[in-house]
């Protein structure tokens, strides 16, 4: 990073919406508008709407295209039919975690999309060119010339069909999507997203980005920011890089093991998942709910009851929909199990708590 | 632009301090709880225990953050405000109007640190 903060296409828009904006992976992004408990209960009950065009797009392509992302890629390209999305995640050598990411299979042949988190554009970038010798592909980093809107929750259809009237979307499943046409311009229409509600993410240039985002405004759609972002990915479980998910955090630690295809003949990183699974990992991702109103935060130490710290918060809320204080911690596997008593230290107080589901909400995606 | 009042002692870690004799009431600013966002617990000491000037005494936390709270001025919590505890909102409501603890001082003459109304405008340069 050069120091010189980004931009994304809808910044006048946040701004003149009033957003609270902050930095975020490089660009100064909104982090509320309305306040995030009003905006975290607009997706759950309505439908809102996110600017994530921070997120990076890297278009590959080429003769060996799908053996190269299957040599880069924890999760298993082969037979997934184009239209098809397929989560995972790229690992170092030792089974850490460059970055987690989608992979969009192209209808045309040999064509993939790759979405990573805006926080490592550059070094998957970088990541990909490094390990691409002997395959015959073309890496292209498109990332500044795509915008990207998610529009999320139970209205989300209605609202892609009535007010953008994009009628491919309507018979997509989760994790599926379809190309549309606006101004003349490509626009991806993908069935997805990251608060646990059925929802639509649409890549599109960065000014039909904006006349979408003016659209879908005019329509009463809640503007979102990252805030509730983060309590809504949160609440349905799903890791962010940089919490959950880190070069020092594998994906069997993290409890992403079914996104790593072990049977796969290699990937990066792969011997290390092995042999992680076969002697053990020093830490497991787990959920804890405490019981009191007191936050825990990322960093907060775990405890036994004699102040044995056995783990750490990574991320914590008190949950907006639930109404409980939870929070993902790594701790170390023999208290792993659901029910097991733990303790968080909170500032200068300990709170009693004990292991739970992480999927604390209960995700609505269309099957 | 945040309210401020007039014949209030301030701190720089955004506390205000109103004096009645040698009892110091304490809240926070309407710039930090606007700062803060919606605020959903208050973290407090309990009564009788010491606090200390500059140290942290306990905490408010946002849906997004934690930030610590800091005592303008050293003594003995005599009372803690237990609407604010168990409606954390009211901060946001009236910062000023919903103090958070009550503190005997055992050094009055430090409050002579702290800013008054016109200072703590200078301080926050809104």
């Amino acid at each position: 990073m050069d120091g010189e903060i980004k931009k994304t296409c809808l910044y006048d828009r946040h701004v003149a919406l009033g957003a609270q904006m902050s930095p975020f992976a490089g660009f100064d992004m909104p982090i509320q508008y309305a306040g995030i408990t009003q905006e975290h209960l607009a997706v759950r009950n309505r439908v809102g709407m996110f600017d994530v065009s921070h997120m990076g797009e890297i278009f590959i392509s080429g003769p060996d295209a799908e053996r190269y992302i299957n040599h880069i890629f924890t999760n298993n390209i082969s037979g997934y039919k184009p239209g098809k999305i397929l989560y995972g995640m790229m690992l170092y050598p030792n089974g850490g975690c460059v970055d987690d990411l989608l992979v969009y299979r192209e209808f045309e042949p040999d064509h993939f999309l790759l979405v990573v988190n805006a926080s490592n554009i550059e070094k998957d970038y970088d990541w990909m060119l490094k390990n691409c010798t002997g395959y015959d592909v073309r890496i292209d980093n498109q990332s500044d010339a795509w915008g990207q809107i998610a529009v999320q929750g139970p209205e989300s259809e209605k609202t892609v069909l009535e007010v953008l009237a994009l009628d491919c979307a309507k018979p997509l499943a989760f994790y599926e999507y379809c190309n549309a046409e606006y101004n003349g311009h490509r626009l991806i229409v993908s069935r997805s997203g990251y608060t646990g509600e059925d929802g639509f993410e649409l890549y599109a240039t960065l000014q039909d980005t904006v006349e979408i985002w003016d659209r879908l405004l005019k329509a009463g759609v809640q503007p979102c920011g990252l805030g509730c972002r983060d309590t809504l990915r949160f609440e349905a479980g799903l890791p962010l890089y940089g919490d959950e998910l880190s070069e020092d955090i594998t994906p069997i630690e993290a409890g992403l093991g079914i996104f790593c295809k072990l049977d796969k003949a290699e990937f990066i990183g792969r011997e290390s998942l092995v042999a992680q699974k076969e002697l053990g990992v020093e830490k497991k991702l787990v959920g804890i709910e405490i019981f009191d109103r007191a936050i825990p935060r990322h960093g907060y130490p775990v405890e036994l009851e004699d102040g044995t710290q056995i783990g750490e918060v990574t991320t914590g809320y008190h949950s907006i929909s639930l109404d409980k204080s939870i929070c993902f911690a790594l701790v170390k596997p023999q208290y792993a199990a659901l029910d097991t008593e733990l303790f968080i230290r909170i500032r200068k107080k300990v709170f009693p708590g004990k292991v739970i589901k992480k999927r604390f909400y209960e995700t609505k995606y269309k099957k | 632009m945040s309210k401020i009042i007039e014949g209030l002692k301030y701190s720089d870690t955004h506390e205000w301090v109103k004096v009645e004799g040698d009892i110091a009431i304490i809240g926070v600013t309407d710039f930090a709880q606007k700062e803060m966002g919606e605020i959903t617990y208050v973290d407090c000491p309990d009564v009788d225990d010491e606090v200390e000037k500059g140290a942290e005494f306990g905490a408010l936390e946002s849906v997004k953050a934690a930030s610590d709270l800091f005592s303008p001025v050293t003594g003995t919590v005599v009372e803690v405000n237990e609407a604010v505890v168990d409606d954390p909102k009211l901060v946001n409501d009236d910062a000023f109007e919903n103090w958070i603890i009550k503190v005997q001082m055992s050094d009055v003459s430090e409050l002579d640190a702290l800013m008054d109304a016109s200072a703590y405008k200078a301080f926050i340069k809104e």
